[in-house]
């Protein structure tokens, strides 16, 4: 078996815990500019340039003065799938990471979030690691040592199965794709100078630092 | 020098354009329909830009943005010339965008308006579908949208930039079985490529490879199995496409 590396383009998903729907609330996802709550998943894409690895120093783009912190976990494919069946889904990854999606606060999901989103660095990623049992994976995060977020995958609105099956009924991911499995909506923010870990049972813990904007 | 790539005997080639003949590196010409086209560019990120013509924005019933509404693409979208879009049984309004698709050529890291067109490899056509069934409010337009496999042809050439003397001022024109039905001018961007490389790379960098879709203008319209979709941007090259039902993008699943 060949050890699979995150090679292609990873998609992540928001809105897919019930901790971040009772977050943004029914009236909120009820009213303009929603008109409803996510029918299909809340997908978006961090380039390839944001992956950076554990221990990286990540510069906030110019004018940012602090970052949401979403701790998750991604999906390592281990092949081409589409139109995967959710009992079957799993059989075609390869592995997980633990991930940092780095975002610009945004409150409000309407508009993709590129600048948000897809700065240099806003994605660090652990190695790829096999996978385990994710429905009981907690997630703890700390910002400078304090404990700002702690929260459990059994609490996602679509586990990874279902979410796979979802996402590949339209398209096709691809060998060393990741999908991520979620994000708190309004996660904990960092600033500059702030140093972050998370933390995920077996797969251990990410560490990574916030600088200000590069002149 | 238009340059392309294209499947052929077993093999991956880059080829170049001889008076509207495909060639080889070693000189052969290779006849349409002997082998297959490919994509310009093994792409990396791609970029595509929402309402950046105020017609289309009018005719959507948006208010123009004030700052560039980019969203990205997966390299599942992307597909070359001559090639086969599906149209999902459950659709009601799949549209085709034309638009001017910028390849970036250097690495950029905060890139100034002015030296922008320096990373600029070229250009070449996109053909942006958008399935409006599958819209959501969420990181709109969302990926069921715009992010289906296939629904992006690009190509079928690579423009080199320096044969283009003002891409700010090309005509896009799309035909349906042959009618046109969108006609507009590069000159109606809202934001124009120097704006849009300047934008982007200011929070992240630009590599070779990285395609920017420009946007469209006005005159979108709903398209059908066996329709033949053909998007054309002056001078630089006119990228075919053909509608397809499920019945025949799945009769061999």
């Amino acid at each position: 078996m060949i050890e699979q590396h995150v090679s292609g383009t990873v998609y992540g998903v928001v809105l897919n815990d019930r901790a971040s729907l009772a977050r943004i609330g029914n009236d909120a996802l009820e009213a303009a500019p929603y008109k409803g709550a996510p029918l299909a998943p809340a997908l978006y894409i961090k380039p390839a340039g944001t992956r950076v690895p554990g221990g990286s120093v990540v510069s906030l783009p110019a004018g940012a003065t602090a970052v949401e912190v979403g701790a998750t976990v991604g999906l390592v494919m281990g092949r081409a799938a589409a139109r995967l069946g959710v009992e079957s889904a799993l059989d075609a990854v390869a592995g997980v990471v633990l991930a940092a999606d780095l975002s610009l606060p945004h409150a409000s999901y309407y508009r993709p979030a590129i600048r948000e989103k897809c700065f240099d660095g806003a994605l660090p990623l652990g190695p790829v690691q096999p996978l385990g049992d994710l429905a009981s994976l907690s997630l703890t995060t700390r910002i400078d040592g304090v404990v700002v977020e702690e929260r459990s995958l059994a609490d996602l609105l679509r586990d990874p199965a279902r979410l796979l099956a979802d996402v590949t009924g339209f398209m096709t991911l691809a060998e060393g794709d990741v999908l991520l499995v979620g994000v708190s909506y309004m996660a904990p923010q960092a600033v500059a100078g702030s140093r972050v870990s998370i933390h995920a049972g077996a797969l251990g813990t990410l560490e990574f630092s916030i600088a200000g904007a590069q002149a | 020098m238009k340059r392309g790539r294209i499947a052929y005997n077993g093999a991956v080639h880059q080829v170049t354009e001889d008076q509207g003949r495909v060639r080889l590196a070693d000189g052969r010409i290779v006849a349409e329909g002997a082998f297959q086209w490919l994509p310009p560019v093994e792409v990396g990120t791609v970029f595509a830009l929402g309402l950046n013509y105020a017609d289309h924005a009018k005719e959507l019933a948006f208010k123009a943005p004030e700052t560039p509404l980019v969203f990205l693409k997966g390299p599942n979208t992307i597909t070359g010339h001559q090639a086969q879009t599906r149209r999902p049984a459950d659709a009601t309004y799949m549209h085709y965008e034309c638009e001017l698709a910028v390849v970036i050529g250097k690495t950029g890291k905060n890139v100034a308006r002015a030296d922008a067109m320096d990373i600029v490899a070229g250009y070449t056509v996109a053909n942006d579908y958008a399935i409006r069934d599958y819209l959501e409010n969420y990181y709109r337009p969302n990926l069921r949208v715009k992010n289906r496999d296939a629904c992006t042809p690009l190509g079928p050439w690579l423009v080199d930039r320096d044969d283009i003397a003002d891409p700010m001022q090309l005509a896009l024109t799309t035909r349906v079985n042959g009618a046109t039905t969108q006609q507009g001018s590069t000159a109606d961007m809202i934001f124009d490529i120097p704006t849009l490389i300047a934008y982007l790379s200011s929070f992240m960098t630009l590599k070779p490879g990285d395609v920017i879709l420009t946007g469209t203008p006005e005159g979108l319209a709903d398209v059908k199995a066996g329709d033949v979709v053909e998007t054309e941007v002056e001078n630089i090259c006119c990228l075919v496409n053909t509608i397809v039902d499920d019945q025949t993008w799945f009769a061999n699943a």
